[in-house]
C-alpha cells in the first residue's frame, strides 16, 4: 500500500467524526445526543425534554415559582397532564370529601387552564395513573425523553424512550425551559437468557434483578434489558420491569423498540399514522442500540431459573423465591447486618422459615407497575371459581379507566367481584396512601405494587409483601403467601 | 443578585447522626404530608413516622436541635422523586447532607434547592457520626473547594461530582436562568426531532 494512502487512513482514522462515524452506539447515548441543547458551563448537560407529563403531586409549587417568575410554559404541546395519586377510588364525586386532595385537584385544573395544558381529568374516559396512560394514549413513543415528578416515570422506558422522575424545582425548569440540567448516565446491558417458566412473571424477573444487583447497585446507571426472555415480552410486561428499575437505583431503564412495540402503539390516540407512520417505523428502529454497541457493564440471568418472588424485608432487593426461606441476618455481609435486623424485626419474620405460609390482611392488585389489562388477565385466571378467604380484605384497582373499561367488557370485573374481590375506580389507590385506601395498624398485605418501604401503603406499622398479580390473588384465595405455579 | 452571592463553599456547624442505609424518602417524609399545594410546614414532618415508632431518633433529641448538617450511610434518599423530602430536611434546618451514598434523584433535587449532597468513605461517616455521639455540640466545617470536612482537628475527604460541585461553587445550583440564557438553541434541538416535526 502507497505510504499516502496509509497516512489518510491514519488521519481520518484520527478524526472525530470518523470515530462517531465508526462508534457503535447505544439507544441511550443516541437519544441523548440528539436531545443535547449544549453543555452547560457547569459541565452537565441541557437536555431537551420531547413530552413532559404531569400530575397533581409534585406540580403546584412549580406553577407558583413560574407565576412568580412572570414566566410562561415554553412548549405546552409537548406537556400534558392526569390526577391520579389522591383520586378516590370509591366515590370520585366532586368536590372530594377530603377537603386537601380537593385543594390539590382545583390547583392542577387551574394550572392547565391558565398554562393551556391538556388535562385528562375524571370527566374524561382517559384519566389514569400516568404511567398507565401516557402509553395508552400513544404520547410514549420509541426515541423520545421524558420526564415526569415520579420516579416510576422509567415505566416508559419500555417503549425506547429514556425517562426519568424529577423533583419539584425541575418540573419547574422543563416547564419554564422544556430541558433540564443533567449528568450523563452509563449503561449497563441486563440480559434475560432463556423462556421463563409458566407461573413466572416481569415482576418476578425484576425483583430478581434487584436482589442481585442491589438497591443502589444501578446508581449512575440507565438499565437496558434483552435477551429472548424481554424479547418475547408483552408490552405491559416491559413496562413492569422498567417502572422498577429505579428500585434497583437506576433512574432510567429501557428495552430497545421492536415489531411488538410498534403494535402495541399503532392506532393509539396520539400515535403517527398512515404514510408518517411507515416514517416513524424507520425512525423508531434507527434509535435502537446498535449490535456491536460497547456498554459499561453487561449481566446475565437464566431467565429458566427465575421462579414466583416475594420481599420479606422494607426494600424491593429484599426478596427470596417462594420456594425458599426468609433469610437470617448471619447470611449477610457484616454491614449489611443491622439493616436486615431492622426489616425483620419491622416485619415480624423470623430467619430462616418458608416465605410461604405467611398470613395475609389484605390483598392489593394495582399500581403503576401491574394494574394493566394484562396484569389483570392473568390474575383473574388464578380465580377459577375460588373465593377470597374469610379473613382478607381485596380489591382491584386498574390502572386507568379505559383498563377498567376494557377489563368490564371482557367480564373480569364480574370474574372478581365474584371471587369477593372489590373492583374499584382508577387510581394509584394502596400504592402510596394518598387517597383513602390505606392499611391499618399491622396489617400485611400483598401487593403488586412497587414499594415496601415502612409506612408505605399509609399506616406507619402496616406491612408489605411485593409480588406478582398472580401471586397476589393466589394469596387472597389461600389467605397466606403461595406458590402460585400450584394453582395454575 | 450577582451568581457570586449563591456561592456555596464553606458551610460550618453542629450534625446530627442518622444511622440506616437506604432510608428512603417515604421515610423522610411520609406521603400524606404530600397533601398540600405548598411547602410549607414540612419541616415539622420530617421523619414523622420514624420518631413516632422509634424511642430514641436524633430529630427527637434535643441535643441535635441545632444541628444544620446531617450525617448519613448507604443509600440515603432512596425511592420516589418527591422534591419534598429535600425541602423538609431543609426546612428543619439541614444545609448540607455528608454521607456514605444518595439516590440519585434526591441528590439532585437537594442540589435545586442549594442542599449539597457529599459522599464521605465509611471509615469516616463512622468517626464523624461517633464524635458527634460523644459531643453534640462539636463544630463541623465544610470546605466544597478544597473537598473536605473538618472535626476535632482531623479533616476528612468529602467527594462531590465535578458539575455539581462546579455549580454550588458558581452559584449555579438553581440551573433555571441558565437553562433560558440560549433559548433559541432549544427550539433548535425541537426543530430536527422527528418526533416534534410529524416525522
Amino acid at each position: 500500500m502507497p505510504k499516502l494512502d496509509i497516512e489518510q487512513n491514519e488521519a481520518a482514522i484520527l478524526s472525530p467524526s470518523y470515530y462517531n462515524l465508526s462508534m457503535s452506539k447505544t439507544l441511550l447515548q443516541k437519544v441523548w445526543d440528539l436531545h443535547t441543547v449544549r453543555q452547560l458551563p457547569t459541565g452537565q448537560t441541557q437536555l431537551f425534554i420531547g413530552l413532559h407529563l404531569i400530575h397533581e403531586v409534585t406540580t403546584p409549587q412549580a406553577f407558583d415559582m413560574l407565576r412568580s417568575r412572570g414566566a410562561n410554559v415554553a412548549f405546552p404541546e409537548l406537556t400534558y397532564a392526569t390526577v391520579d395519586h389522591i383520586v378516590p377510588t370509591l366515590n370520585q364525586r366532586r368536590p372530594f370529601a377530603d377537603e386537601l386532595a380537593e385543594q390539590m385537584m382545583a390547583a392542577l385544573e387551574r394550572n392547565c387552564r391558565d398554562f393551556g395544558i391538556r388535562f385528562s381529568d375524571l370527566t374524561t374516559d382517559r384519566q389514569g395513573i400516568v404511567h398507565v396512560i401516557g402509553p395508552e394514549l400513544g404520547l410514549t413513543q420509541p426515541g423520545m425523553t421524558i420526564a415526569c415528578g415520579d420516579s416510576h416515570t422509567s415505566t416508559h422506558g419500555a417503549f425506547g424512550a429514556i425517562a426519568f422522575g424529577i423533583g419539584t424545582s425541575q418540573v419547574r425548569d422543563v416547564l419554564m425551559s422544556q430541558s433540564l440540567a443533567i449528568d450523563p448516565l452509563k449503561v449497563r446491558k441486563i440480559v434475560i437468557t432463556g423462556q421463563l417458566p409458566l407461573g413466572v412473571y416481569a415482576k418476578d424477573v425484576i425483583l430478581e434483578i434487584i436482589a442481585r444487583l442491589g438497591v443502589k447497585g444501578g446508581v449512575g446507571y440507565a438499565y437496558e434489558y434483552g435477551g429472548e426472555a424481554v424479547e418475547q415480552m408483552s408490552m405491559d410486561q416491559r413496562m413492569t420491569m422498567c417502572n422498577m428499575s429505579i428500585e434497583g437505583g437506576a433512574r432510567v431503564g429501557y428495552v430497545n423498540p421492536d415489531e411488538t412495540t410498534f403494535r402495541y402503539i399503532e392506532g393509539r390516540p396520539f400515535a403517527p399514522s398512515g404514510p408518517t407512520l411507515a416514517r416513524a417505523k424507520q425512525w423508531w428502529t434507527s434509535i435502537a442500540s446498535d449490535a456491536d454497541a460497547v456498554y459499561d457493564d453487561v449481566v446475565e440471568f437464566d431467565g429458566h431459573a427465575i421462579e414466583p418472588r416475594v420481599t420479606w424485608g422494607i426494600n424491593p432487593g429484599q426478596s427470596v423465591g417462594i420456594t425458599e426461606l426468609v433469610p437470617c441476618p448471619e447470611e449477610f455481609a457484616v454491614v449489611e447486618r443491622a439493616s436486615v435486623r431492622e426489616a425483620l424485626e419491622f416485619m415480624g419474620f423470623t430467619g430462616g422459615i418458608p416465605i410461604a405460609g405467611t398470613k395475609i390482611d389484605v390483598a392489593f392488585l394495582g399500581s403503576c407497575t401491574n394494574s394493566r389489562l394484562s396484569d389483570l388477565r392473568e390474575a383473574a385466571a388464578v380465580l377459577d371459581g375460588q373465593k377470597v378467604a374469610s379473613n382478607v380484605t381485596a380489591l382491584v384497582v386498574p390502572g386507568s379507566k379505559s383498563v377498567r373499561l376494557a377489563a368490564e367488557q371482557e367480564g373480569l370485573d364480574q370474574l372478581f367481584q365474584n371471587a369477593g374481590f372489590e373492583w374499584r375506580g382508577a387510581g394509584c389507590s394502596m400504592c402510596l396512601a394518598m387517597n383513602p385506601d390505606q392499611l391499618v395498624g399491622h396489617q400485611v398485605c400483598a401487593s403488586s405494587s412497587n414499594r415496601n418501604f415502612k409506612g408505605r401503603q399509609g399506616s406507619p406499622t402496616g406491612r408489605t409483601l411485593l409480588m406478582s398479580p398472580a401471586m397476589v390473588v393466589a394469596a387472597a384465595i389461600s389467605g397466606e403467601v403461595i406458590d402460585v405455579r400450584k394453582m395454575l | 443578585m450577582s451568581k457570586k452571592s449563591f456561592s456555596i463553599d464553606q458551610i460550618k456547624g453542629t450534625a446530627i447522626p442518622l444511622r440506616g442505609d437506604n432510608i428512603d424518602t417515604d421515610r423522610i417524609i411520609p406521603a400524606r404530608f404530600l397533601k398540600a399545594i405548598t411547602f410549607e410546614g414540612l419541616g415539622d414532618h420530617v421523619f414523622e413516622d420514624d420518631r413516632q415508632l422509634m424511642s430514641k431518633h436524633p430529630f427527637s433529641d434535643p441535643r441535635y436541635i441545632q444541628a444544620t448538617v446531617i450525617l448519613v450511610n448507604e443509600n440515603f434518599g432512596s425511592g420516589s422523586s418527591r422534591e419534598h423530602a429535600p425541602q423538609a430536611l431543609k426546612r428543619w434546618g439541614i444545609t448540607a447532607c455528608l454521607g456514605q451514598s444518595f439516590s440519585e434523584i434526591f441528590q439532585g433535587n437537594a442540589l435545586a434547592i442549594g442542599l449539597p449532597c457529599a459522599t464521605v468513605g465509611q471509615d469516616d461517616i463512622e468517626f464523624l457520626m461517633r464524635s458527634v455521639e460523644n459531643i453534640p455540640d462539636i463544630n463541623l466545617l465544610i470546605s466544597i473547594s478544597k473537598l473536605s470536612v473538618k472535626c476535632q482537628g482531623r479533616t476528612v475527604a468529602l467527594s462531590i461530582p465535578d458539575p455539581i460541585r462546579k455549580a454550588l461553587l458558581d452559584g449555579h445550583w438553581d440551573p433555571a436562568s441558565m437553562l433560558l440564557e440560549q433559548f433559541s438553541q432549544v427550539r433548535v434541538v425541537a426543530e430536527r426531532l422527528p418526533y416534534v416535526t410529524d416525522f
